[in-house]
C-alpha cells in the first residue's frame, strides 16, 4: 500500500538577488534623470493660478461653483459613459452583421470597419464633423426642441447631456466618438462571436430558441466573456480618445485645459493636472473591468 | 400513408455535402413509442440522417414529415418542430456560461413561455430523474462528462418533447461514465418515450430497441428487430460490421 504523505515544499518564487539588482538599477536611473532634468529645467511651479479654474466663487450668487476645468471634466465623463454605451451597441450590431452568412450585412459591416480604421483619428474627426454632422445636426434643431420642454425635463437632459445650449455640440462629439470607437469594438465583438463553437448554436436551435434568443442568451454572453480583456482595453482607449473631439470645439477636459493654459500661461501645471485626471478615470474603468472579468470567470474549468 | 401513430415519415430523402452524396434515397418511419437504434460505420450518414429529423441539416430531395406535416428549411413550423423534438449531442453542448439549473430553465422560459417558477420546478424534477439534483447550481465545466450528458438529457426533456434524438451520446465518454448515461436512457425508454439513437452501444440496442437500422454509404442497408438483426443479419455488409463491432 502506498502511504499518503504531504507534498514536498514548492520552491518560493519571491525575490531573488537578480530582482533586487534590477530594481536598484532602475531606481538609480530615475533619480539620475530627475537630477539632470532639475539642473537644466528652470521652471517655477505655480499652482495657485490654476486652482480657480477648477472651482470658484460665483460673483453673482456668492456661492462656490465649478469652473471651466470641472465643467470640462463633467463633459468628458458624459462623453465617456454615453460613448461606451453607444460604441458597444454599434459594435454588437456591426459585429453581428459581420458574422452573418448573407452578403449584404457582411458588406455593410466590413465597409464600416474598413472606412474608419484606415483613416487617422484626427482626420476622421474633421471629416465626420465638417462634412457629415454639421449638415445634419442643425436640421434636427434638438436644442431648440428641448427648450420648449417642461423645466424638470430640461434639468434631466442637462444632467445627462450637459447644458442645453451646448446640446447639439455635445451630441455631435458623442456620435463622432462612438462611430469611431465602434469600429474597433466591432472587430473585437466579431472575434468573440466567431470564437463560440457552432455546436452552441445547434444546441440552441435544437431546443427551439429563436435566432434572436440564440444570439442574445447563448452566443453573445460567451463571446463577451472571451473578449472582455480586449474590450476593456478598447473602452479605456475611448476615454482617452474623447480628447480628440476637442479639435472640433467640443468643450471637454482637454479643450478647457488648452483654454486655461493659454490664459494663465501655466502649461505644465494644467497638463500635469489633466493627465492625473485622465489617469484616475481610466484606472477606475480598468478596475471595474477587472472585477467584471473575475465575475465572468465563474464556471470556467 | 401516415396515421396518428406515425411520428416521422421519410421518403426518398437525398442529401449532398458539396459533391459528396451523404444520404441516398432514405425512407423510414418512426412510430409513437418506438425505440429505434441507427448504427453503421463512420461516414455512413447516420448522424446526418438524425440531424435532418430536427432540420439541423436540410435535405435536398425527398420528403420528411413530422406528425403528417412536411418539414423543411423554410417551414414556419421549424421552431415548433424543434420544441417537439429533443436532441442530445455527442459533445453534450451545454451552455458553459450558465449553471446546470439555468441550462434547463432558459429554454423553457424563452421557447415554451413558462414562468421562471414553473421552469425551475420542472428542471429540478428532471434533474432528479437523471439522478443529479445536487449539481443544480454548478457550472457544466465542474461536472464529469457523464454528469454533463445527463444534464443535457434533462435539459432536453424539460421541453416536453414528443421524441428524443440521441447522436452518439456515449462516444465522448470514458468507459466508466458510459453506464450512468445508458442507465438514464434505458429508464427513459421504459417510460415510453419515443427514441431515435445513433449509437455503437450494441448492448443498449439489444436491450431497448424495437428496431435496429443499419446504414452504409448513405443508404439504409437493413432494418430489423434486434433479435433478428444480431442473430440473422441478411446482408454481407451487416455481418462484416457486426463481426468488427462485436468481435472485441
Amino acid at each position: 500500500m502506498a502511504m499518503t504523505r504531504p507534498p514536498p515544499p514548492t520552491p518560493r518564487r519571491g525575490w531573488t538577488l537578480t530582482d533586487a539588482a534590477i530594481l536598484v538599477a532602475l531606481v538609480g536611473l530615475v533619480i539620475w534623470m530627475g537630477a539632470r532634468a532639475s539642473e537644466n529645467f528652470q521652471y517655477r511651479w505655480d499652482w495657485s493660478s490654476v486652482w480657480p479654474f477648477i472651482i470658484r466663487v460665483d460673483p453673482e450668487t456668492g456661492r462656490w461653483a465649478p469652473n471651466v476645468l470641472l465643467q470640462g471634466l463633467f463633459t468628458t465623463i458624459r462623453l465617456a459613459l454615453w460613448g461606451i454605451l453607444l460604441a458597444t451597441l454599434i459594435g454588437i450590431l456591426m459585429g453581428w452583421a459581420r458574422t452573418r452568412e448573407r452578403l449584404l450585412p457582411r458588406l455593410i459591416g466590413a465597409s464600416y470597419v474598413m472606412l474608419v480604421r484606415n483613416i487617422p483619428p484626427v482626420v476622421f474627426v474633421f471629416i465626420f464633423v465638417y462634412f457629415i454632422s454639421s449638415h445634419f445636426m442643425p436640421a434636427l434643431r434638438l436644442a431648440d426642441r428641448v427648450r420648449t420642454w417642461p423645466a424638470e425635463w430640461q434639468t434631466v437632459v442637462e444632467l445627462l447631456f450637459g447644458p442645453v445650449a451646448m446640446l447639439d455640440n455635445f451630441l455631435l462629439g458623442l456620435v463622432c466618438l462612438s462611430v469611431f470607437s465602434g469600429a474597433y469594438v466591432t472587430e473585437i465583438v466579431r472575434a468573440g462571436l466567431q470564437s463560440v463553437p457552432r455546436q452552441q448554436i445547434e444546441a440552441g436551435q435544437s431546443l427551439g430558441l429563436t435566432g434572436f434568443d440564440q444570439f442574445r442568451f447563448v452566443v453573445l454572453p460567451q463571446a463577451f466573456r472571451t473578449v472582455l480583456p480586449a474590450l476593456a482595453g478598447q473602452l479605456i482607449q475611448l476615454i482617452k480618445d474623447s480628447s480628440l473631439v476637442s479639435l472640433v470645439s467640443i468643450q471637454e477636459l482637454t479643450f478647457m485645459a488648452q483654454d486655461v493654459q493659454v490664459s494663465t500661461q501655466r502649461v505644465f501645471e494644467v497638463f500635469v493636472l489633466i493627465a492625473v485626471v485622465y489617469f484616475v478615470l481610466c484606472l477606475g474603468l480598468s478596475t471595474l473591468f477587472r472585477r467584471l472579468e473575475l465575475r465572468s470567470a465563474r464556471g470556467r474549468a | 400513408m401516415s396515421d396518428r401513430q406515425t411520428l416521422f415519415e421519410l421518403s426518398g430523402v437525398n442529401k449532398w455535402f458539396g459533391s459528396l452524396h451523404v444520404l441516398r434515397e432514405v425512407s423510414l418511419t418512426v412510430s409513437r413509442g418506438e425505440r429505434l437504434v441507427i448504427c453503421g460505420p463512420s461516414g455512413s450518414g447516420k448522424s446526418t440522417l438524425i440531424r435532418c429529423l430536427n432540420q439541423l441539416e436540410h435535405h435536398q430531395e425527398g420528403e420528411i414529415r413530422f406528425e403528417g406535416r412536411l418539414i423543411g428549411p423554410d417551414s414556419a413550423e421549424l421552431a415548433q418542430l424543434r420544441r417537439d423534438v429533443g436532441m442530445v449531442f455527442q459533445q453534450f453542448n451545454l451552455f458553459p456560461h450558465l449553471t446546470v439549473l439555468e441550462n434547463c430553465v432558459l429554454p423553457q422560459v424563452r421557447a415554451r413561455g413558462l414562468s421562471r417558477g414553473e421552469a425551475r420546478a420542472r428542471a429540478m424534477e428532471l434533474l432528479e430523474r437523471v439522478h443529479i439534483p445536487e449539481q443544480a447550481d454548478k457550472y457544466p465545466a465542474q461536472l464529469s462528462g457523464g454528469q454533463q450528458q445527463r444534464v443535457a438529457i434533462a435539459r432536453s426533456l424539460c421541453m416536453q418533447p414528443k421524441v428524443m434524438l440521441f447522436d452518439e451520446p456515449t462516444s465522448a465518454l470514458d468507459p466508466e461514465m458510459i453506464k450512468e448515461v445508458l442507465d438514464v436512457m434505458i429508464e427513459l425508454a421504459q417510460s415510453g418515450m419515443t427514441m431515435v439513437c445513433v449509437t455503437h452501444e450494441m448492448g443498449f440496442a439489444k436491450r431497448v430497441a424495437d428496431r435496429v437500422v443499419f446504414m452504409d454509404q448513405g443508404s439504409i442497408v437493413e432494418e430489423a428487430p434486434p433479435l433478428i438483426f444480431f442473430s440473422q443479419p441478411k446482408s454481407e455488409r451487416t455481418r462484416l460490421f457486426l463481426s468488427r463491432i462485436l468481435g472485441h
